[in-house]
């Protein structure tokens, strides 16, 4: 297990330095540079002056060849100092720190939403017996991820907020102000984990295993949650990272539509503003944040399964190659072992 | 803490908004007349529609941002919107030299700053140097302001002397700006990235209570406030207890809320809202800014625009009024100048702007241009078409550019529409990577002109000297005579068109949508919000 947590994290260090590397070379590839769109002009569209350009260059260390810029930055990033906003003049650290707490409420109850109703649609649309309601119960989620976050949030905006003025229609806190972001947001993040465990649980309930747990008396509701859920599961683990990535590139939407001050709006401007060392902070915290449930995950795999966790031991003694997240033939092992 | 008075205050506005039922008229132009007599108390709640960039009046220059500094410094003038003319503010009186290099100001006695400091000679230099320290790059339009600034001398406690190394005429005008507002040590000794966090201690009559980037700005009114400035309608405090200004960027969250009275005032209300605003009993307040109206500003060494009869040729070939009826609606106004209408020293140009696409193409026929096979006009083998650069800064840009597009057709012209990012579009312009530039600015001074069409300023015409305007752009900086320098940016203006180095369009106006209990709302002279007056009615 040592072993094995030491090769993940200097897999995370990897990701995080090539995050960094990544996001400056593409950075510094666009056509325009942040200073002149800093140095005013872009509120109007009028011109910037060129002095103040050349000022702010040298004050930003822009004015530096690339790769002196490149190891100044990377030294500075090591040391956890991301630099200052070019637009506002806030450390990159304070501009992250105080949006991260409203996205991560926004996340948190985001998951919540998406979980109850993704793993409720996936059992309502497996436990029935009638054809017609599974396959109208199965075919919700593809609309769910087809109708735009954007659409979704005004259309909620429209009748909870305008019409019944029900919840606050910007800058929300509380639970109040986070419920109708989380379930706009948490209607595509649904449907994908209504998606992914639909499939796991049919895949499963057709391995002879399950027959074989009928067979000795079991009732469906038992089978299933015993022998069923657990297995069936795994793939919805495994996208747990893809989740995330769908939740960080909803809230920029999302938090637009609410007026709410998270990652996702800072994201946006700053790419607007061409704001590189926000940009660059923003792509190291989504870095920390997929390595990190990455990491979870492979974790929680052998809760979930002991046999995973009786490969790792297989992996440390060198018996079997292969990485413990590979979950593709676990259904045929459960099969075995039933 | 503040939140929790937020929901409290919204919940209030939305009772107070689902009481009025009553249909509204077409007051869509100016406040309320009718609403009593002001009364004094109550939050503001205003939705700007993008973050303030800073707190700091000094490095302000977008909208939004100015929207907010302005409430809390005052400046040593004031200019009233209406006839362009400086009045007292701070300096209840002033002294310009004949040649307009130096600037004495006598300040009021017994104002004081937020932190209770007093405001002295001292001060006024403190703010100005602070303000060259900042630097162009923090500060853009102040260090404009104060080009050639050697210093101020504190003659006596209240008598500011302000010098200039070469004529600056344009400074009297600038001294009632916003980035020029006097700012109390406590501020003026701090570097630029500190003033940006909400610290900043101005004499205005209204103050930070709270500052959070990209979120929301909290003001509250300045008890004991009583230095207006004479163009302020009434003496004394504020009306208003409170401003609560919060990011809402998706306008149409922005009118939502509005209408459904979870904010009193919002900023960029789009022409197509009316109908909503009005069915809410909200109006719509607009104003044109001054400056340079939008249009197109031509390279003068690529293409065919090379040809100044075809630059002569484009402003008859443009129908402004069907620009503005068509796209943009009633609160806008077709350019009729190289400056807005609302900018001192005006010059009333329509008629060589009026639409006559007859007389455009017998322009271009007699330079050469003739028709080719497709229409488009060909003159040695070369096609009379250009390109323009712009970007989406304002939203009619595209829409308006299309139309333009669609009348030089008509005469036989072809407009290539490039439309880019503003990032992009500032390494255009930088590079003067175009045929032809769209963009507008807004200043209340015609020194405007010399900014964007002295050789010496950005000239994006990429043009060379032409002594009979760059003479009068320049001399008009050094005329301390007021009716003498309105009359040199006159004569500016009709040089600037009679060489087609500005193609004029519409003139930008600001749109802000405000429920009907927001009275006396008012535009300072350039066309940014003044809420010394606001007050609201009904509550």
């Amino acid at each position: 297990m040592v072993r094995y947590l030491t090769l993940r994290v200097a897999q995370a260090i990897w990701v995080l330095w090539a995050a960094f590397t990544v996001s400056f070379v593409v950075l510094y590839l666009l056509p325009a540079d942040p200073v002149s769109i800093a140095a005013g002009g872009a509120e109007t569209g009028s011109p910037a002056d060129p002095a103040a350009i050349a000022e702010l260059q040298a004050r930003y260390g822009l004015d530096q060849p690339l790769w002196q810029q490149y190891w100044t930055a990377l030294g500075h990033a090591l040391r956890g100092d991301l630099g200052y906003s070019i637009v506002t003049g806030q450390t990159v650290t304070q501009a992250i720190g105080e949006t991260l707490p409203s996205t991560l409420g926004l996340a948190a109850l985001t998951l919540l939403f998406a979980a109850v109703g993704g793993v409720g649609l996936a059992f309502a649309a497996t436990a029935t017996r009638r054809p017609w309601l599974r396959n109208t119960l199965a075919a919700l989620p593809s609309i769910g991820v087809a109708v735009p976050t954007f659409f979704t949030g005004l259309l909620l905006l429209q009748l909870f907020s305008f019409h019944w003025r029900l919840a606050p229609a910007f800058g929300g806190h509380g639970f109040s102000g986070t419920v109708l972001p989380a379930l706009t947001l948490a209607l595509p993040i649904g449907a994908v984990i209504a998606q992914v465990l639909t499939s796991g649980l049919e895949n499963t309930w057709r391995q002879p295993f399950v027959d074989v747990a009928l067979a000795k008396g079991g009732s469906r509701w038992w089978v299933r949650r015993k022998h069923v859920l657990r297995p069936a599961s795994i793939p919805t683990f495994t996208i747990a990272g893809v989740l995330v990535g769908h939740i960080l590139a909803g809230a920029v939407v999302v938090e637009a539509v609410f007026a709410r001050p998270g990652v996702g709006r800072l994201t946006q401007t700053a790419v607007l503003a061409q704001d590189i060392p926000i940009v660059q902070g923003i792509v190291l915290l989504s870095a920390v944040i997929f390595v990190t449930v990455n990491l979870v995950v492979d974790l929680i795999y052998p809760l979930l399964d002991p046999r995973i966790a009786a490969r790792h031991r297989s992996v440390r003694t060198g018996t079997e190659q292969g990485s413990p997240a590979n979950t593709l033939d676990i259904t045929e092992e459960v099969a075995l072992r039933a | 803490m503040i939140r929790t008075r937020h929901r409290i205050a919204t919940l209030a506005g939305a009772l107070a908004a689902a009481s009025t039922l009553a249909a509204c008229g077409s007051d869509t132009g100016g406040a309320g007349g009718d609403a009593g007599p002001p009364q004094p108390g109550g939050t503001l709640r205003y939705g700007l529609s993008s973050a303030p960039t800073c707190s700091d009046p000094a490095q302000a220059s977008s909208n939004q941002t100015l929207y907010v500094t302005r409430q809390i410094v005052d400046s040593l003038t004031d200019q009233d919107p209406e006839t362009g003319e400086i009045r007292p503010w701070l300096a209840r009186s002033w002294e310009a030299g004949p040649d307009a290099k130096v600037f004495t100001f006598h300040l009021a006695d017994n104002v004081t700053f937020s932190d209770g400091s007093p405001l002295t000679a001292d001060s006024v230099r403190k703010t100005f140097d602070s303000i060259t320290k900042l630097g162009a790059a923090k500060a853009p339009l102040a260090n404009g302001f104060l080009i050639n600034y050697v210093g101020t001398t504190a003659v006596d406690k209240l008598t500011a002397r302000v010098e200039f190394s070469k004529p600056n005429a344009q400074f009297l005008q600038a001294s009632a700006s916003t980035q020029l507002g006097i700012q109390g040590e406590a501020t003026t000794a701090k570097p630029a990235e500190q003033r940006c966090d909400g610290s900043n201690v101005g004499s205005g009559p209204f103050v930070y209570t709270a500052y959070r980037q990209d979120v929301s700005a909290t003001l509250t009114k300045r008890p004991g406030y009583a230095w207006g400035s004479d163009v302020f309608g009434h003496k004394g405090e504020a009306y208003l207890d409170r401003i609560d200004f919060t990011v809402v960027p998706e306008s149409g969250v922005r009118t939502g809320s509005l209408t459904s009275g979870q904010l009193d005032a919002v900023s960029d209300a789009l022409p197509q809202d009316l109908p909503l605003l009005e069915a809410a009993n909200a109006r719509l307040l607009t104003t044109p800014n001054p400056g340079v109206p939008f249009g197109f500003q031509p390279n003068v060494t690529r293409g065919p625009l090379r040809d100044a009869a075809v630059r002569q040729a484009l402003l008859p070939a443009i129908d402004r009024r069907q620009l503005v009826d068509t796209v943009l609606g009633p609160q806008f106004k077709p350019a009729s100048s190289t400056l807005a209408s609302t900018t001192p020293g005006y010059q009333d140009l329509s008629t060589k702007l009026a639409y006559d696409p007859a007389k455009a193409r017998t322009l271009l026929d007699q330079a050469g241009w003739v028709p080719g096979g497709d229409g488009i006009r060909v003159k040695n083998g070369e096609r009379l078409s250009f390109n323009v650069v712009f970007s989406q800064v304002f939203a009619g840009n595209k829409a308006i550019i299309e139309l333009v597009q669609q009348q030089l057709r008509k005469v036989g012209v072809d407009l290539r529409l490039d439309l880019v990012s503003v990032p992009e579009s500032t390494a255009r312009q930088n590079a003067k990577d175009y045929d032809s530039y769209y963009y507008n600015t807004t200043r209340a001074d015609g020194d405007i002109l010399r900014n964007s069409f002295t050789v010496e300023g950005r000239n994006l015409n990429v043009r060379e000297r032409i002594p009979a305007l760059d003479e009068v752009l320049e001399n008009q900086l050094s005329a301390a005579d007021t009716t003498a320098r309105l009359a040199l940016i006159r004569t500016a203006q009709e040089r600037i068109l009679d060489n087609g180095l500005w193609i004029p369009t519409v003139e930008l106006s600001q749109a802000i949508g405000a429920a009907g209990t927001v009275q006396d709302l008012k535009f300072e002279a350039s066309a940014r919000l003044q809420f010394f007056d606001a007050w609201l009615s009904g509550r």
